[in-house]
């Protein structure tokens, strides 16, 4: 049992488990505290929370081949939850099953660990094929319009997501008694940016008092975003030489850096959300709304880690 | 009509493409017959209606769900004709058969006496994307003829942006399944069309969502 604990990855996922039979019991609590509330979105958030938990403990569990699947998956349902979302032209019908066709390719170029291609393959060929295909249809009414948001939807879920992926392409490094493996940054990254979530909206629930970002989500307060930036901070330096080969003064840089561009995603997928009308991006993960809901801070926090861990370490 | 190639059918084709490819979101799911005789009506934009409706129902019922389909475009030729009747397991409906001399609803009525649950699509045709046609007054002679039958509305939404007319591989979106309140019959003809036609304009009315939003704004942590 202790040999088994030693290893960080099993440490960490123990944990989480204990974390959310914590939330559970909580919420049990809060249930027979106050017999009138039936907290019924909370007690939903908690059991979607042990179905994402599963999931991702599959992606990081096997190898890379199965993680790359896992990402690739995830990138399938949130690209296709984003253009349920938003309004696209009928023309484009054709370009839209080319965008998808995207999907499988990047996530090629992951497993494969062809790094190069990697970082072009959308923002380069994809983001240039497309207009393309758009102009051979003909149609110009909306155009620019139509080809911002087909290469936004790319660029977020696709592009920006598979950057988790690829980190389970990197070497291995040999640190500490069992060394710093793709998996264990995945996880670093993963659970940083949602407990960044939950430590914000926590934070923001006991001492909220100024409005963060009124006009785009009116919920986000300066003492949940400065709360949550510090909690992350903190963990990021504790976890840090367990998971990562970052030094002490790269981890609470990191931290910042995931705290931050965490808050970021978010509000700018509120401010999609906003702009198209909805309040929920979907309805896949009940209790937390859709799949875009869950990952918008990642599809900041993922990229910006990437490279700050790439540029430093790799 | 082999039970097991329409099971098959559900299994290997309309879960993947239903779950899979598309990913539902059923409003009101309990609201569906559990067993027949019964009508379940659906607006109708794509060839993937059907897998959306049968995917809908538990999988031993399958065999006992059947689609109500133009006889002169599914069973234009001998293949189609076979695929459509053991596979789909479609009930083909002769248009404008009556001029004829034949009742069209044959088929229909068979079906129903049998017990089954027969899934019609009042508009007749696939139409206009997410526009609902004028409804077939059809229906009403199938629940006139079998007393104490309900209709159950289910509005189907985003099926025509995932596949419009003349295309071939459906665009993965995310679609939405209202299900309404079942209607049972009413003498006055007029009167039970309008009341079918006012479910779907409700259900319908549920598809664009205005998001107001709230005092204290709900956050997904």
């Amino acid at each position: 049992m202790t040999a088994w604990l030693a290893d960080p990855l099993n440490t960490g996922v123990a944990t989480l488990f204990g974390l959310i039979l914590l939330a559970g019991a909580v919420t049990g609590l809060l249930t027979r505290r106050h017999p009138g509330r039936r907290y019924t979105e909370l007690k939903l958030r908690v059991r979607t929370w042990v179905f994402i938990i599963a999931v991702f403990v599959v992606a990081i569990a096997f190898n890379r081949v199965v993680g790359v699947m896992v990402f690739g998956l995830v990138s399938f349902l949130a690209f296709k939850e984003f253009l349920t979302l938003v309004p696209t032209r009928r023309v484009d019908y054709s370009v839209l099953i080319w965008a998808y066709l995207a999907i499988p390719l990047q996530y090629y170029w992951v497993a494969a660990g062809w790094y190069g291609m990697f970082i072009v393959f959308i923002p380069v060929y994809v983001f240039l094929f497309l207009p393309m295909r758009m102009v051979m249809i003909g149609d110009t009414q909306g155009f620019l319009r139509a080809v911002g948001t087909i290469h936004w939807g790319l660029m977020t879920t696709v592009f920006c997501l598979s950057h988790i992926a690829y980190l389970l392409a990197l070497p291995d490094r040999t640190m500490g008694p069992y060394g710093v493996t793709g998996a264990t940054l995945v996880f670093y990254l993963v659970v940083l940016t949602e407990l960044n979530d939950v430590a914000q909206y926590i934070w923001g629930k006991l001492l909220g008092r100024h409005k963060a970002i009124a006009k785009v989500s009116p919920g986000k307060t300066v003492e949940g975003l400065l709360g949550g930036v510090a909690t992350t901070t903190l963990l990021a330096w504790f976890m840090a030489p367990w998971f990562t080969p970052l030094n002490g003064v790269e981890s609470l840089a990191v931290g910042l850096l995931i705290g931050i561009a965490g808050f970021i995603g978010d509000v700018v997928m509120s401010a999609v959300k906003r702009d198209i009308g909805v309040k929920d991006s979907g309805a896949m993960l009940p209790g937390h709304g859709g799949i875009l809901d869950r990952l918008d801070s990642l599809t900041f926090a993922a990229p910006l880690f990437f490279h700050f861990v790439y540029y430093l370490h790799y | 009509m082999s039970p097991l190639l329409r099971i098959l059918f559900v299994v290997l084709i309309a879960y993947p493409v239903t779950l899979l490819w598309l990913g539902i979101n059923v409003r009101h799911r309990e609201r569906l017959p559990l067993k027949g005789p019964a009508i379940v009506a659906a607006n109708h934009n794509s060839h993937l209606d059907i897998l959306v409706l049968y995917s809908l129902f538990a999988l031993r019922l399958i065999p006992r769900v059947r689609p109500a389909a133009a006889a002169d475009y599914f069973l234009r030729h001998r293949w189609l004709a076979w695929f459509s009747r053991s596979v789909v397991g479609i009930v083909p409906v002769a248009r404008g058969g009556a001029r004829r001399g034949n009742d069209p609803l044959e088929g229909c009525y068979a079906a129903l006496a049998r017990g089954e649950v027969l899934i019609v699509f009042p508009e007749g045709t696939r139409g206009e994307p997410e526009r609902m046609a004028q409804l077939k007054s059809g229906i009403w002679y199938l629940v006139k003829r079998f007393k104490g039958l309900t209709v159950t509305p289910v509005f189907l939404h985003g099926l025509g942006r995932s596949m419009p007319k003349g295309s071939f591989l459906p665009l993965p979106l995310f679609v939405d399944v209202f299900v309404g309140k079942p209607l049972v019959f009413g003498e006055d003809k007029k009167e039970f069309m309008r009341q079918l036609n006012e479910r779907f304009t409700q259900l319908r009315s549920k598809t664009a969502p205005t998001a107001e939003p709230s005092a204290e704004e709900k956050h997904h942590a």
